[in-house]
């Protein structure tokens, strides 16, 4: 836990930077509008308050959607569960990733031969392919999403983290400690994922993005949280058939969506440039190779 | 597959081995990795939808299923046998282009989705091209003029885009040129019955153009990126002090260094094209295999979602080795055996 003032210190700089600031205050708008959403909006998210696409007025101050319910309301209320779900998805697949790359990278071997093979059988699916063939087993459950999410996340972060690792494992200082005896967990804990800190950080950052791209995606294919309840994706998708007649409807979700991954986005960049002046780690990809390399997502 | 194994068959065992031959080690070895991975992808796929607990059987009754219908459909499927048995059967029926009959209607999965497979495959390589294209051409634009304001104008433009959703991009498109600004293309592709895609060229449009949008930026920023460390090379240096027009060391003196890096990035593009597909063609109401995915998602129709899975997976690992090969053949440095 020495290492616990590079966080801080990576996370401070890129704060600092204007690209880092104009991130982070993107993104924490938007998840102020989820979280506070549900406790300020005037209606339920499943009362119907107005016509079918009614035009924004007093009473709905950005009209009806597709059952006449308020936009507004059902703005404020469907996004906390989609950036919830994103969260636990992005942690659960940062760590299992994580946990893989790094035993993969230490132990290697049959370890190594194994655990990348996994990695390269799961990688072999398109991630929201993926969702959709767990959701099509048992239904489109929360968890489920949530689990599926996360599962098609952990590869590319072994993968990462197994070469960031596994050139910190050929370092003098881990070699030495082999030698001394120390069991292998403990120098893991201790000395490899300390050093891992910067690339988990980006790691994170990117893997949120996607989280939402593709939960979001989900719900709006009608895999997510289920009608009546109020979820952007899905909002987008019920009333896109009432576009010409009251286009918050899509725009407001849609906004809110593009506005947290592009805050995400941006803050990640930041940084991914700032933990490259950190210590000038050798394993750090350029900033634009990691986003390169993530079309996949 | 059809792409891997074609390749392994023309560098067979029969050309020339004593030199050692980078790329088609490079072929063999890969392309047998990648069968392996299919089969591993196979039992997965099958795995999951059929021997778990929440089985076809009762994925189709869902709540009519009474314990003796159950069992009489799932004796009917063939539910009832081993595990290894049936996966056996279901992939010697796949190997010989059976994938099944479909639980919705009882059609042959192969008929089903025949048909989707060149749909989407025009979709792919439609977007991936002129994807490609755009994003090469305006790479290569912003890196000569670097720090101008196009330049800066393109990179912000790019860090937003890429953050956006398929859906949100498509919304967009339906609202200015299918919607409500002019009414220029249909925001549902409605085939003829039986015509190829390129019949209907307006139906292509808007689905083309949202997969574009969303790949021309990471496509950009990594030409942008390459082609401005080779512009700042010596032997571009060398050719400008020379007195090479200008137009001259882009295209011919840093474009050929700078697009091998780019290429992964390609190749990565039409990975993310074989998931992006399926919003896109749902969107549509594109008759491609996306389309028919999210429909057998939602009718839990299993035959069709094994066989839709598979090929989509399939054409990704295929994608895998071809981006590795061409990436090879085209950087002379690379090809080097590793000592």
């Amino acid at each position: 836990m020495a290492r616990r003032p590079e966080v801080i210190a990576v996370l401070g700089r890129a704060v600092r930077t204007p690209r880092g600031t104009a991130g982070l205050v993107i993104a924490g708008l938007v998840v102020l509008v989820a979280v506070i959403g549900p406790a300020v909006a005037p209606y339920s998210a499943t009362e119907f308050v107005t016509a079918p696409f009614a035009r924004a007025s007093s009473v709905a101050w950005l009209g009806g959607d597709v059952l006449g319910r308020d936009v507004l309301s059902r703005t404020l209320d469907g996004g906390w569960q989609l950036l919830a779900m994103a969260a636990v998805a992005t942690a659960l697949g940062v760590v299992v990733g994580a946990v893989l790359g790094v035993m993969a990278a230490y132990y290697g071997g049959l370890w190594d031969s194994l655990i990348m093979r996994a990695v390269d059988v799961i990688l072999a699916f398109p991630q929201l392919v993926f969702a959709l063939l767990l959701v099509s087993i048992l239904g489109p459950k929360i968890w489920l999403i949530v689990l599926a999410v996360a599962i098609s996340h952990a590869p590319q972060v072994a993968r990462v983290t197994r070469s960031a690792a596994l050139d910190i494992s050929e370092r003098d200082f881990v070699k030495a400690m082999q030698i001394l005896g120390i069991p292998g967990r403990r120098i893991i804990r201790r000395d490899v994922l300390p050093n891992l800190t910067s690339v988990l950080m980006v790691e994170i950052g990117l893997r949120l993005t996607y989280s939402m791209l593709v939960i979001a995606g989900l719900s709006f294919l009608g895999f997510g949280l289920q009608p009546p309840a109020a979820s952007w994706g899905l909002m987008i998708n019920e009333n896109r058939v009432g576009l010409i007649a009251n286009p918050w409807g899509v725009l407001m979700p849609a906004i809110l969506i593009a506005l947290f991954t592009i805050g995400v986005n941006t803050f990640t960049d930041a940084v991914a440039r700032a933990s490259l002046g950190v210590g000038g780690r050798a394993t750090e990809p350029e900033p634009i190779a990691l986003v390169a390399r993530e079309v996949t997502g | 597959m059809t792409t891997a194994t074609e390749a392994t068959e023309r560098v067979g065992p029969t050309s020339k081995a004593a030199r050692p031959h980078p790329i088609r080690d490079l072929v063999i070895k890969r392309s047998l990795i990648g069968i392996l991975t299919l089969v591993l992808v196979s039992i997965l796929i099958f795995a999951a939808t059929q021997t778990l607990p929440g089985n076809a059987a009762s994925a189709v009754l869902l709540n009519t299923a009474t314990p003796q219908r159950l069992h009489a459909l799932e004796v009917q499927l063939g539910l009832t046998r081993p595990a290894v048995e049936q996966y056996w059967t279901w992939l010697t029926g796949v190997l010989h282009g059976n994938f099944g009959k479909s639980l919705a209607n009882g059609q042959p999965v192969s008929t089903l989705i025949g048909g989707r497979i060149l749909n989407s495959l025009v979709l792919v390589v439609l977007a991936g091209a002129i994807g490609t294209l755009i994003g090469v051409g305006l790479g290569v634009l912003a890196a000569a003029r670097r720090d101008s304001v196009f330049d800066h104008v393109l990179s912000v433009t790019s860090l937003g885009v890429t953050a956006l959703p398929e859906f949100v991009v498509a919304v967009v498109l339906v609202i200015f040129f299918a919607a409500v600004v002019i009414h220029w293309f249909p925001a549902v592709s409605v085939f003829a019955p039986g015509t190829p895609p390129w019949s209907n060229p307006r139906e292509l449009v808007l689905p083309v153009a949202t997969l574009v949008i969303v790949v021309v930026p990471y496509v950009f920023r990594m030409m942008r990126a390459s082609m401005i460390d080779a512009l700042e090379s010596d032997y571009v240096q060398m050719a400008q002090l020379k007195g090479v027009p200008k137009w001259r060391v882009l295209l011919f003196h840093a474009l050929p260094n700078a697009i091998a890096p780019t290429i992964q990035v390609i190749g990565l593009t039409f990975l993310y094209l074989a998931g992006g597909v399926v919003v896109v063609e749902y969107l549509f109401n594109y008759p491609g295999l996306g389309q028919a995915l999210v429909g057998a998602v939602s009718d839990r129709d299993i035959p069709q979602i094994q066989a839709i899975v598979l090929v989509l997976a399939a054409f990704y690992i295929a994608v895998n080795i071809l981006t590795d090969v061409i990436a090879l053949a085209v950087s002379p440095r690379r090809r080097l055996p590793r000592s």
